[in-house]
C-alpha cells in the first residue's frame, strides 16, 4: 500500500516545529527520527514497558501508541525539555545524585510521569508514587532510589532544602540486617 | 523499531462523517479511538486496515452526563483515566471505579478509552505474538490459519474476552447505542458480546458505539475483585463483578458476571437464582460461589496466563470473596491491587 504523508505543525517542548511524516507513524517514530529527539527511548514498541512515555496536555502517555497526525494542536514535552537553560529539573539532579539511575534506560519515561505527578500532587505518598509509576518498567535498579528520589525531588520543589534522603538510599545497606546509619 | 503497516488515516469531527467514511468500505476500515488495543494488535499484524478512522475529535463522543432519571451516560471515546476520576461515577457506581482502574496501566489508562474495551479484540496466547512468532508454529484460525492451537479438534476459537469494564457494566445493567448510516440502536451491553473468540461482537463493522448508559444504581451494593499476575498492566485471568439490591434479610435482586473466563462475558445464573430471596450470609454465599464456576461459558482453557485447572478453582474463590464485601460479611482473602482508587478527581 502507497503511503500517504501529511505535513503537520508539532508543539514539542513549547516549541512549534513543522514536520512532515507518514500518517501510520507513531509520535515516538517522528521524535526520534524527524525530530532528532532520541532522549525519548524505544523499548516493547506495543505499550508494555512505559519507556516511551511523553507528556501529552500535561498528561503521561505512551508515543509507542500515539500516532503523531493526532498530535496537532496539543503541547508535547519530552525529556529534553525538563532542563531549564543550564538548570537540571530537580527530578533530574536527584535521580542523578542517588544513583535512582542506572543504565537510564528507563529513566526518560520515569521522569515524566513523576514530573505529572508532581505536577498534581506536591506531596505524594509512597503509595501514589507506586501507583504513578506502575506503567513504566524498570530492570536495574529496583525501584528503590527511584522512589526515594521522587521523593526527595518533591520536597525541594515544596521549597524543604532541610530534607535529606535516608542514608540508606545513598550508602545502600551494606551489611545485611543492619541499617547504613550515621556514615 | 515495531512499525504499523502503512494505512490511510481519517479525522472526522461528526459522528456523521464518521459512519459514512465507514459505510464505504467496512470490511478494511477500522475505527480507532485511545489506540491502545487496536496499535499492539496492528503492529504484530493479526489485526489489519487499509483505512483507519479515529474517533478522537468527535466531541459529541466525549465526556459524563447526568440524566433526569438519575442514569450517566458516559460517552465511547472517554478515557478510562477521565472515568475514574469522575465525582458522579465515584458516588454512584464506586465498584466501576474500580474496574476501571484495574485495566493496564496509568499510562495507558490515559489513551485508552471505555467504548475501546468494550469492543476489545479477544485474546489468546497463541495470537497476540508476533508475526514471525505465529509462522513459525503456523497461524491459527483467528487469523489466516485452519487449526485451533489451544484446543486442535474444535471447530471453534476460544481467545478470551478480558475488557474489565465488561462485567461489571454488565452486572450494573448498561445499555450502549450504535450507529451507522443506516440509522441507531440501542441494546443491553450483554447483548453486544457473541460467545465465539473470533466473531465476537454483534456490532456489525460499519456500526460505531457512540454511548454507553448506566441505570440509576438505586441501592444496590456492588464489588469488583480482578485476578492477575502482577497488580498493574497485566491483563486479569479473572474479574468477578456483582451488583446486588438487598432488602432487610432477603435479596431482592442480584447479578454476578465474571470477565476472561471464555471468549464472552459470562452471567452466573444458576449462582443468582440460588440466592434470590435468600439472605446473603456464610452458607449461600458458599453455596452460589460453587455453582458459579460450572456457569456455561466458564471455561478456561490454556490460552492465558497461568494453569487452567487453577483459574477454574479460583472462580469460586473470588465469586465468594465478592459476595462477601457486597454482604459486608469479614473478609477471608487479601484484596488484589487494583489500582488507582484514591486519585483526585
Ligand atoms: C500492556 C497492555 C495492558 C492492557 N491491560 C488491560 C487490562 O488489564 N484490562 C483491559 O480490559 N484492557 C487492557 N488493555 C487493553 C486496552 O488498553 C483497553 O482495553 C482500552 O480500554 C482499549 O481502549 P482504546 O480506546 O485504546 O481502544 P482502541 O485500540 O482504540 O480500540 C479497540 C477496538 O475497539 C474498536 N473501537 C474502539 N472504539 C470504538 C467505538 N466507539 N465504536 C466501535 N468500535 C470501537 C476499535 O476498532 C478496535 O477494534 C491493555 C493494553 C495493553 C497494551
Ligand atoms: S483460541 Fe485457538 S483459534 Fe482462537 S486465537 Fe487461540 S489458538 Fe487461535
Ligand atoms: S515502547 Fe512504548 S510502552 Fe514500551
Ligand atoms: S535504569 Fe536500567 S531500566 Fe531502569
Amino acid at each position: 500500500m502507497s503511503q500517504q504523508s501529511t505535513t503537520r505543525t508539532l508543539r514539542v517542548n513549547g516549541e512549534p516545529q513543522q514536520v512532515a511524516f507518514a500518517v501510520h507513524h507513531s509520535l515516538l517514530e517522528v521524535l526520534r527520527e524527524e525530530l532528532g529527539l532520541t532522549g525519548t527511548k524505544h523499548g516493547c514498541e506495543l505499550g508494555e514497558c512505559g519507556t516511551c512515555t511523553v507528556l501529552i496536555d500535561g498528561k503521561p502517555v505512551l508515543s509507542c501508541l500515539e500516532l503523531a497526525a493526532e498530535c496537532e494542536g496539543r503541547s508535547i514535552e519530552t525529556v529534553e525539555g525538563m532542563m531549564q537553560g543550564n538548570q537540571l529539573h530537580p527530578l533530574q539532579s536527584c535521580f542523578a545524585d542517588l544513583g535512582a539511575a542506572q543504565c537510564g534506560y528507563c529513566t526518560p519515561g520515569i521522569l515524566l510521569a513523576a514530573q505529572a505527578l508532581l505536577a498534581e500532587n506536591d506531596s505524594p505518598t509512597r503509595d501514589q508514587i507506586v501507583e504513578a509509576l506502575s506503567g513504566n518498567l524498570c530492570r536495574c535498579t529496583g525501584y528503590h532510589k527511584i522512589l526515594e528520589a521522587i521523593e526527595w525531588a518533591a520536597a525541594r520543589l515544596r521549597g524543604d532544602d532541610q530534607y535529606q534522603p535516608p542514608n540508606s538510599a545513598i550508602y545502600g545497606d551494606p551489611v545485611p540486617g543492619k541499617q547504613a546509619k550515621d556514615v | 523499531m515495531l512499525r504499523l503497516p502503512a494505512f490511510t488515516f481519517h479525522q472526522p469531527e461528526t459522528i456523521e462523517e464518521a459512519v459514512a467514511l465507514l459505510a464505504t468500505d467496512p470490511a478494511h476500515t477500522r475505527v480507532v479511538a485511545g489506540g491502545t488495543d487496536l496499535f499492539p494488535n496492528m503492529k504484530r499484524r493479526h489485526q489489519g486496515a487499509e483505512s483507519v478512522v479515529s474517533l478522537r475529535g468527535i466531541d459529541a463522543l466525549h465526556g459524563i452526563t447526568e440524566s433526569k432519571d438519575g442514569s450517566v451516560i458516559i460517552g465511547a471515546t472517554t478515557t478510562l483515566d477521565a472515568i475514574t476520576r469522575d465525582e458522579q461515577i465515584q458516588q454512584k457506581y464506586p465498584s466501576l471505579v474500580t474496574a476501571v482502574a484495574s485495566i493496564s496501566s496509568p499510562v495507558l489508562r490515559n489513551a485508552g478509552t471505555i467504548g475501546g474495551n468494550l469492543c476489545l479484540d479477544t485474546r489468546c496466547t497463541y495470537y497476540n505474538q508476533n508475526e514471525e512468532w505465529r509462522r513459525s508454529i503456523d497461524y491459527c484460525m483467528k487469523e489466516q490459519g485452519d487449526i485451533c492451537w489451544v484446543a486442535p479438534s474444535s471447530p471453534r476459537c476460544w481467545a478470551v474476552s478480558s475488557g474489565d469494564s465488561v462485567p461489571m457494566l454488565c452486572a450494573l445493567g448498561a445499555e450502549i447505542t450504535l450507529v451507522s448510516s443506516e440509522g441507531e440502536r440501542t441494546l443491553p451491553l450483554a447483548e453486544l458480546f457473541r460467545d465465539d473468540g473470533i466473531d465476537y461482537l454483534s456490532k456489525r463493522p460499519d456500526e460505531i458505539l457512540t454511548t454507553i448508559r448506566i441505570p440509576s444504581p438505586s441501592g444496590a451494593r456492588t464489588g469488583f475483585w480482578k485476578l492477575r499476575r502482577r497488580g498493574s498492566i497485566d491483563f486479569g485471568v479473572l474479574s468477578v463483578a456483582v451488583s446486588g439490591w438487598c432488602n432487610g434479610n432477603t435479596t431482592d435482586r442480584i447479578e454476578i458476571w465474571l470477565g476472561s473466563v471464555g471468549s464472552t462475558p459470562v452471567r452466573c445464573t444458576a449462582s443468582i437464582a440460588a440466592l434470590i430471596g435468600k439472605p446473603l450470609d456464610d452458607e449461600t454465599i458458599a453455596a452460589a460461589a460453587a455453582l458459579a464456576r460450572k456457569s456455561a461459558g466458564a471455561n478456561p482453557l490454556g490460552n492465558t496466563d497461568f494453569v487452567p485447572q487453577w483459574r477454574g478453582k479460583m472462580i469460586e474463590k473470588y465469586v465468594e470473596a465478592v459476595l462477601r464485601e457486597v454482604a459486608g460479611l469479614p473478609r477471608q482473602r487479601m484484596v488484589p491491587r487494583h489500582g488507582s482508587e484514591k486519585w483526585p478527581s
